[in-house]
Order: C-alpha cells, then structure tokens, then sequence
C-alpha cells in the first residue's frame, strides 16, 4: 500500500540529497585556488547528469535487482519492471520508483566526494572516465552487497542505516588511492596552497548539513518515529563534531577557525550516518566529538607525515569518519531504538562489532583493489594527469576554457 | 635609489619571495595584473563565443632599493622566476628620487630599508 506522508517524505529527502552534490561542490571550490573553482564545480555538477543516466539505465539494476551473487545484474535495465507500485523487500509503503531515485542521489554524491582527493590536476576526459568506470564497478557492487535483497553483508547483518560503508568509506579509500597514485601537486612544497574563498566552504557546509537530514532521516524510508530518531541525531552528532574540532583548534593552534567548525560538522555528519537509524542522542553527542578527534589526526598529523597530497582531504573526512561511525554503531546501535536493527556491543552484543569491522575491512580492501585497477586503465587509455604547464595555468582555462572571476571588467 | 617592478608568473611568488629573503631584501610589494607579451592569452568560450587573446594573470612586484642592493635585487628575481619558457616576466628597473617613511617623515636612502 502506498502511503502519502511516507512517498512525500521520501521525495522531499531526494531532492535534499540531491542539492548535496552542488553543496559538496561549493564546499571543495572554496578550498581551491581560485583559477581551479570551475574545475571541481564542474566535475560535481556534470557527475550529477552522467550518474544520473547511468543508474536509471543500469545502475540501479546492478546494485539493487535481487541478488545474481556479484551484483543484481541487469534484470531492470532502463527500469524494467521498477514500476509505482511499493517494493517490499526495501520499502512496502512508497512506489517503487520513489526509492529507486532516492538511492539515485546516492550513487550521485559518493563518486563526487572522491573529487577532494584528486583536486586540481585530473584531466577532465579521465575524470569521467574513471568516475563512470568506479560506478559501475565499485559503487553498484558494494551497494548491492550492503542493501541489496541478497546481498552478503546485508544477510551476515551488517548495519549501515544511510551509507556509512557504502558512501563513506568507500569513496574515502577511492580517494587515498587517487591521491597516492597521482601524486603531488606541483610545488606543494614552495608553494603551499591556501583555501580561496572561505565563504563558499561555509555555504557549502551549511548546505550539506541541510541535505544531509533527507540523507540520514530519508533513509527511514517512512514518515515515523525512526526517521525522527535519524534526524535528531544527526544534527547532534554534527553539533557536538564541530564544536569538537574547533575546541582542539583552540587548544593546539590558539584559534579556532571556521575552516575547523566546517571540517567537524561534515565529519560528524559522516560518522552518525550509519548509526542515525539505530543509536539514541547520547551516543551521538560521544560520537561526534571523537570523530573530530580522529579526522584531526588524520588530516593535520598523518597526512603531513605520510606525504600523500589528499588536495581537500576526503580522506581524513570521509574514510576515517566513516570507519569511526561504522565501528560505534557496532558499539552503541541498541533494539530499542530500532527493533529492526541489532543491540550494539555496550548493549550486550559484541558480536555486532566484529560484523561491523568485517564490513570495513571488506569495503577497504575491495575499493582499495578495484579503484587502483580502474585508475591503471584509465591512465593507460586517456592519462590521468594534466601536464605540468597546465597544473600551473590552472585546470578552469586548460580544461574548460572559462575562468571563475575577472580582475578587469 | 631604484624602484626595481617586476612582472612574473604567479606561481613563482613563492620562489622569488624566498630567493629575496635570501638576498635579504624584505620589503616588497605584491598585486595581481594581468597581462601578455609574446605569450598568447588562452581562447575563453562562454556559450559559444571566443574570446581570443585573453590576458593571462601575472604578478606585479615592486621594490624600491638603495643603489648597493638593486644587483642582488635583479638576481633574487630572477633566480626564483626563470624557467625558461616564454612568460617568465621581465623586470623593471627605474630611478626613484624621492622615499619617505610616513611614520616617521625620514626621508631617502634611510627610508628605504
């Protein structure tokens, strides 16, 4: 049976995932140079139209049509047989449709997070390339083995309520193999690059967190209490991040910066992502200040020692906030917030915590594998860097011909 | 005194700003131009229409120094600047005949550095 408040609430949520992909896009042109903003704005924007295209041709079919082992093959091609009547292994009270364009905006956003990685110096034509390539061959995979009827990790128990696995880590560790291959930016070291238009960070940040509510609380599928749940901690968890990262700002460099505050938010959104639907406040609140404590870690202490340039730190953000809020639900996730889910290791079930550590470590070893495989291919057939007098020039004149700003009328 | 005004490649700042604190020439000032010589400007399209021969951003220098440091000065430049392609820049160097410090009203060589 269709229900009116569960379908409005769910299309309400997909436009909301929808607009984080041009959020995410100011969020990563803010930190660029400006003679590189069209580039990663670019890149977001045109990944909506190609993902798009992709999942309702096949992309849905392969992560979503029940299980042929590897993926769910190509049985819905072009929708077939995804029609407006409810589907009730994944959602019994809103049109089928309904939920297959919310996952849509799913697929959409996850290969764009990837971007802050590889900022600043991919060719354009490459970039396609590898993001339609990791799509299909990383994303729908993946997704299909965490959510999809048949999937393994969704059989042995896993929880990941709205893409902690799936989203986050996924493209983080996409990310990491990027950055490691690629290389530096030329003269990182001379020439170390600040953020252009911290405003755009700001705008960015303010509008994921927005979208981020039909992320999280969409993921309920339903107009109910657990949708409730998924929003309220959300926000909290994000509330308690940035605070976190901006008290050890304070306390390790003296100031506390709005480039901190962002940081935090988006890492504690990422964190309480697969624990909305499962955890109560408490937990949220303790999982977004440690988030902040380990992504810090990983973007101001490791990277800087290991030496990979991860342009705007998907990394650090995504891979490390998404294990952390992987591993607490296994800590904290309790039935009586969801009787559908599990109770978590604090609840009396450490078996839940092994599951959810199988479930990164699978996710980090198969991206890690796929994504260097897609990016060897792409670099044999197109190349994957632009060359050095383009880096320098600037990726908006040398790939797209148009320029952000003038400085003469 | 000279007012030495140098044009280079923007992501030479950092290299020329260093080769000068070498040379321990500290007092520069800094603006975004743009501009071409013998490069060629990049073709911009905006929905279909070119626009050839666009100005390419550079960096403006100037530096105002007494007579002993304008070699070091020209050398600093373009030991942090030079790679050899065309738009490397080109550096300027004028008689300055009058520098005052406005803190204090000093005038000439004193109020340079």
């Amino acid at each position: 049976m269709v229900n009116p408040g569960d379908t409005a609430w769910v299309l309400i949520s997909s436009a909301l995932v929808l607009l984080m992909t041009p959020a995410l896009a100011f969020f990563y042109a803010g930190m660029v140079r400006k003679k590189n903003v069209l580039s990663v704005l670019m890149q977001c924007f045109i990944i909506m139209c190609v993902l798009s295209i992709q999942w309702v041709l096949f992309g849905y079919s392969l992560s979503f049509a029940p299980s042929e082992g590897f993926w769910g093959g190509f049985k819905w091609f072009g929708l077939n047989g995804v029609g407006l009547a409810p589907y009730a292994d994944y959602a019994g009270t809103i049109p089928h449709q309904a939920f297959m364009i919310y996952q849509a905006m799913f697929a959409i956003i996850t290969p764009a997070l990837i971007i802050g990685a590889f900022a600043e110096r991919m060719k354009f034509s490459a970039f396609l390339l590898f993001t339609l390539l990791w799509a299909t061959f990383v994303y729908d995979p993946l997704c299909h083995w965490v959510w999809g009827v048949g999937g393994w990790l969704r059989n042995l128990g896993a929880l990941d309520f709205a893409g902690g696995t799936v989203v986050h880590i996924n493209a983080g560790v996409a990310a990491l193999v990027t950055a490691l291959i690629l290389g530096k930016r030329v003269n990182l070291d001379k020439n170390f690059p600040t953020p252009h238009n911290m405003p755009f960070v700001v705008l960015g940040t303010g509008l994921l967190w927005f979208g981020w509510f039909g992320f999280n609380a969409g993921s309920a599928l339903a107009a109910n209490g657990l949708a409730v749940n998924a929003f309220v901690v959300t926000n909290t968890s994000a509330a308690a991040a940035g605070l976190s990262w901006a008290l050890i700002e304070w306390w390790r460099n003296g100031k506390p910066t709005i480039f901190g505050v962002c940081s935090g938010a988006v890492a504690g959104l990422v964190a309480i992502t697969p624990a909305a639907g499962f955890v109560s406040v408490i937990p949220a609140i303790i999982i977004g200040l440690l988030v902040s404590v380990f992504s810090f870690i990983a973007v101001a202490v490791i990277k800087p020692k290991l030496g990979y340039d991860d342009s705007l730190d998907a990394f650090g953000v995504h891979c490390i906030g998404g294990i952390w809020g992987a591993l607490a639900t296994g800590l904290f996730a309790s039935k009586a917030v969801n009787p559908n889910g599990a109770d978590g290791l604090f609840f009396g079930n450490p078996k839940q915590l092994l599951v959810q550590l199988l479930a990164v470590l699978v996710t980090l070893v198969y991206t890690f594998t796929i994504t260097f495989i897609i990016y060897k291919l792409v670099d044999l057939v197109i190349g994957v860097r632009v060359g050095e007098k383009e880096e320098l020039m600037g990726l908006d004149l040398t790939q797209h011909h148009e320029r952000a700003y003038t400085v003469l009328e | 005194m000279k007012l030495i005004i140098a044009i280079i490649q923007p992501d030479k700042l950092e290299e020329v700003k260093d080769e000068l604190y070498k040379a321990e020439v500290n007092l520069i000032t800094a603006s975004e131009v743009l501009g071409h010589g013998r490069q060629k400007g990049i073709t911009e399209i905006y929905r279909g229409a070119k626009e050839t021969g666009n100005l390419l951003r550079k960096i403006r220098l100037e530096i105002a120094v007494n007579e002993n440091f304008v070699e070091p000065t020209i050398k600093a430049i373009i030991k942090g600047a030079k790679t050899g392609e065309i738009g490397d820049g080109k550096i300027f160097v004028l008689d300055l005949p009058q520098c005052i410090r406005i803190r204090t009203g000093e005038t000439g060589g004193v109020a340079i550095g």
